[in-house]
């Protein structure tokens, strides 16, 4: 398990520009929209939270394809499958890997993005917060698609097709929280689901991973 | 004892072996042999449970190695095509990440020495290696390995020069002399004591 995270991160930090592409593209999409919609921050102060779950989705998924597959290219996923401990666990260290690679990040950025959008001095906990708990859940259900897309030709745009609807709870939820807050509602419900999501989904989705990787292994 | 039974094998509607059984002891050595294309890799991939037969059963001490899971990995080596090597990282850091996930406990002296054994570089990326060193640095795992009955080696001797291929063939037989089994697929005629040919 340690040894799995421990490699991630080792080669995660000798190919930074793999962290920086992600971070700079959702960089990027954030950045677009205020130049795209013009400067009215009633108008942006509404579409922050939104805009913001929707690139943290999209720059998450940016970076699955490549969560097994140079494993499965330099022959590293053979040895996971049959390592000493069981395929979940070794499934569950790639995702939190990936979580702390291409995820964290854009949780402690997207306060500083969210500047852009004049938000109420409140809601950047809140913004954080849901980040905090909802991308994790990107990681996890997005191993299952990488694993099931592993070694399939334009396994990419597939790849999205199969994941991208099942982020949508994640999206209402994450996004919800924001904007429920910043309606004076608190939000803490929203909160409070996302972290039953991130529950139920470490819990299942290494499990539903090791059995793709198994099939798409063969 | 690893005990294929009755084994069949099919890859893209195409039948590669069928009604394949035989036993591996301790102290075996079996090479496998035949044409590209004939399976050699399938049997190996069936034999470590990448891969499941179309028929038959591989068992393990009596068990099927698909009931047994992690408990018969821990009991294998399997080396693949692939050095199962990442690009980034040094020999020793490869080292140590396929030996902690295989759940063999080794020192950093002993890590050393399995890459000073094939002549590895330890400290540099794997990235600036040749094929042939890369090759190697998969190969020093054999010699922290020597716990695990059961060897199964696909091409080992492959983009090997002379030294390399004579220091696999010494491991594999002290393996087999302390009673260890060896499963070997290849091409080269390989001066190894072999307790069994089985030509696919």
């Amino acid at each position: 398990m340690r040894v799995v995270v421990w490699r991630e991160l080792l080669v995660a930090m000798r190919r930074r520009s793999d962290i920086g592409t992600v971070l700079l593209f959702f960089v990027i999409v954030v950045s677009l929209f205020p130049l795209g919609i013009g400067a009215d921050p009633d108008k942006l102060r509404v579409l922050a939270p939104g805009i913001i779950w929707v690139a943290a989705l999209l720059s998450s998924m940016l970076s699955l394809g490549r969560l097994f597959a140079a494993d499965y290219a330099d022959g590293t996923l053979e040895q996971m499958l049959l390592g000493a401990a069981p395929l979940g666990a070794t499934a569950a260290a790639k995702a939190f890997a990936h979580w702390l690679v291409s995820g964290l990040p854009l949780v402690a950025i997207a306060p500083l993005l969210a500047l852009q959008y004049d938000l109420p001095a409140g809601l950047y906990g809140m913004l954080a917060l849901s980040l905090l708990l909802g991308t994790p859940v990107l990681s996890l259900i997005g191993g299952i698609g990488a694993a099931l897309t592993l070694g399939v030709r334009g396994g990419g745009v597939l790849l999205a097709l199969l994941v991208l609807p099942l982020y949508v709870p994640v999206l209402v939820m994450g996004a919800g929280s924001v904007e429920m807050a910043s309606a004076g509602l608190g939000g803490q419900g929203q909160l409070l689901i996302l972290g039953a999501m991130l529950i139920v989904a470490a819990a299942f989705a290494p499990w539903a991973t090791a059995a793709a990787l198994r099939i798409s292994s063969e | 004892m690893l005990e294929a039974a009755d084994l069949a094998c099919e890859r893209g509607g195409r039948k590669l072996f069928h009604r394949m059984s035989f036993c591996v002891a301790n102290g075996d050595t079996v090479r496998i042999t035949g044409a590209n294309g004939s399976g050699k890799t399938s049997l190996l991939r069936i034999l470590c449970g990448l891969l499941e037969p179309t028929q038959g059963e591989v068992r393990w001490n009596g068990a099927r190695i698909q009931s047994l899971r992690e408990e018969y990995a821990r009991n294998i080596v399997y080396l693949g095509h692939a050095p199962a090597v990442k690009d980034e990282l040094t020999g020793a850091e490869n080292l140590r990440a396929a030996c902690a996930l295989a759940g063999v406990a080794v020192s950093a002296a002993q890590l050393r020495d399995a890459l000073a054994h094939f002549g590895v570089p330890g400290d540099k990326a794997v990235r600036q290696l040749s094929q042939g060193q890369r090759r190697r640095a998969a190969l020093a795992r054999l010699v922290v390995s020597g716990a695990a009955p059961v060897w199964l080696l696909d091409e080992p001797f492959t983009a090997l020069d002379a030294g390399a291929a004579q220091l696999t063939r010494a491991l594999l037989g002290e393996h087999a002399q302390r009673g260890g089994s060896v499963v070997y697929t290849t091409h080269q005629p390989v001066d190894l004591r072999d307790s069994r040919v089985i030509e696919l």
